[in-house]
């Protein structure tokens, strides 16, 4: 019955979106493919050529490119492990019955920081933590701390952003994995033990399982996407303390001008998010 | 300690949790509204006599204004554009069997979660060999990368939600597939258009990177031009947090009125 549609009909639906993102979305791969086979600097183009794999043995053997990568993951498995607690914490209170309107203001002003232009987050970090007129060294008892200056503050000022931005994402994304425990069941649970966290880990937590998952993915997806907030806020500074992937390849790309290099390491990025979405997909799509 | 009833815990934990969300915005706005000397005051001050100054030679002086229109028009039309070749798309999901139809959703699937920078670098080089630097078209077209896949997954959901029955009626009446999309599915639809168009204008309003890259004067987006107030010493702070709260302004109403779908949004679907 519904597979008696016309292959021209088809084409005539999904057609145009197909072409379009093929335009932008697979025509530039193309190219970046091409250009990380290329010595081709922007400042010397007439010296450009093919070059094989050469960018691609510098980059695996760039330590500057490791260290941000791994920097990267250094942010994930700080930064992931405080919005989970948080968020969870978070949830299992929006979650208890009562106070309806107070949660409701609650739910709504979670919404408000996953929405947040991520420049603006930066600029926000440069004034709430600047050294002198900063309000957060105010708030902390008027401490003398330089945050912006420091490599190891300002990349614990950078997890503070991510945790301020994201935390109630995954508030939000636990909380309606807990709506779906079934009520006679949470009750039951609840009849039998007073304890909280009986009731988490051997009632709640299968229905969270998903969300959890979910969270992981994505957060370890947009960790490596990571550009606005952090370009606003450190550009990567001070030294590379805070030079992320997605920071690092803009650099060698756009301000050392070595497109083959900063194309390769892309290209390498890319491999990597291809994974991680041939997970997700496996994980929460089953059924397409 | 968790007794059923609401304690004076919980109401305190909530107020802190909302007070944490608000407070950057709180300070954002107030800081618009200090003159330089008084945002320079350290330690900051909490209490002074409040100035619109900043918002005026910000809008008017410096060009926030037009960037603001830069950014309305593009990510006005993005969205639009996104729309029309989006609905099509996500009804064919939706109601027909195809081949390649898993590879499709994968590839939407990836578009969310690439680093934009993976594609700025093609694309900068790209739009200037082809005079493209600089244009709103430009923008307007790199954007469809996050947009389409969105609105894609968002409508055909809603597609999915319709029920055949509907189709078929129709279908006896001898109307085309075109005609039932148009008629009868897609005023069905229209939540789910209208929570995808949301998403899709939050995304482009937002966006930086491609802005700082493949723009200069003319196609500069607000961001962007947020950013670069933030060169040299002595930084204007009440007119970077005035420029920062236009820019916010609009995204925040738009996310509280979408906030029920956000985090369907945000997971592509995975959380409901």
């Amino acid at each position: 019955m519904r597979g008696r549609t016309s292959k021209k009909t088809i084409f005539g639906f999904v057609g145009p979106a197909v072409m379009a993102l093929a335009l932008v979305g697979i025509a530039p791969l193309i190219y970046a493919v091409w250009t990380s086979f290329q010595f081709f600097n922007l400042t010397r183009l007439n010296q450009q050529r093919y070059v094989g794999f050469d960018n691609y043995i510098s980059v695996l053997t760039d330590h500057s490119f490791w260290q941000a990568m791994g920097r990267t993951f250094f942010l994930l498995i700080t930064s992931l492990p405080l919005q989970l607690a948080l968020g969870l914490g978070i949830a299992l209170v929006l979650h208890r019955p009562g106070l309806t309107i107070l949660k409701t203001l609650c739910r709504l002003s979670l919404v408000l920081p996953m929405a947040t232009t991520y420049a603006v987050v930066g600029l926000l970090g440069q004034v709430m933590f600047n050294q002198r007129f900063g309000v957060v060294n105010q708030l902390l008892g008027g401490v003398d701390i330089n945050w912006i200056g420091d490599p190891t503050n300002a990349f614990i000022m950078i997890i503070f952003w991510d945790v301020w931005q994201w935390t109630p994402f995954v508030a939000l994304v636990l909380l309606a994995g807990l709506t779906m425990v079934p009520g006679e069941v949470e009750e039951a649970a609840r009849l039998e033990t007073k304890s909280w966290w009986t009731v988490l880990r051997y009632v709640q937590l299968p229905f969270l399982i998903p969300g959890l998952v979910a969270v992981l993915i994505l957060r370890t997806a947009d960790t490596l996407k990571l550009f606005d907030m952090v370009f606003t806020l450190t550009r990567g500074g001070p030294g590379a303390s805070t030079e992320f992937i997605s920071l690092m390849i803009q650099r060698v790309g756009f301000r050392t001008f070595d497109q083959g290099l900063a194309s390769a390491q892309a290209i390498i990025l890319l491999a990597i998010t291809i994974v991680l979405a041939q997970i997700y997909i496996r994980i929460f799509y089953k059924e397409v | 300690m968790l007794a059923q009833r609401p304690g004076w815990m919980q109401v305190v934990l909530l107020l802190m949790i909302i007070l944490l969300c608000v407070f950057p915005f709180y300070w954002m706005v107030t800081t618009s509204l200090k003159t330089q000397v008084v945002a320079l005051e350290s330690p900051p001050v909490w209490f002074f006599q409040p100035t619109l100054e900043n918002y005026r030679e910000a809008l008017f002086d410096d060009g926030v204004l037009a960037t603001l229109i830069n950014s309305l028009i593009i990510s006005v039309s993005t969205t639009l554009l996104a729309l029309v070749l989006g609905v099509p798309a996500a009804f064919a999901l939706a109601r027909f069997e195809f081949r390649g139809k898993k590879d499709l959703w994968f590839w939407f699937i990836t578009n969310r979660m690439v680093s934009p920078i993976v594609l700025a670098l093609p694309f900068f080089l790209i739009a200037r060999q082809l005079d493209l630097l600089d244009r709103h078209i430009t923008l307007i077209m790199i954007y469809l990368t996050f947009n389409l896949p969105i609105v894609i997954w968002i409508v055909t959901d809603q597609f999915r939600g319709i029920p055949y029955d509907l189709d078929e009626a129709a279908r006896m009446e001898g109307a085309s597939q075109w005609t039932i999309m148009r008629k009868i599915c897609l005023p069905l639809a229209m939540p789910g258009v209208a929570v995808s168009a949301i998403f899709s204008f939050i995304f482009s309003w937002n966006e930086l990177m491609f802005g700082l890259v493949l723009t200069r004067n003319e196609a500069k987006t607000a961001p962007a031009m947020a950013v670069s107030f933030m060169e040299g010493y002595n930084l204007p702070y009440g007119k970077i947090m005035a420029t920062s709260t236009l820019i916010v302004i609009p995204v925040l109403i738009f996310a509280l009125i979408a906030s029920k779908q956000l985090v369907r949004g945000l997971t592509m679907g995975a959380v409901k």
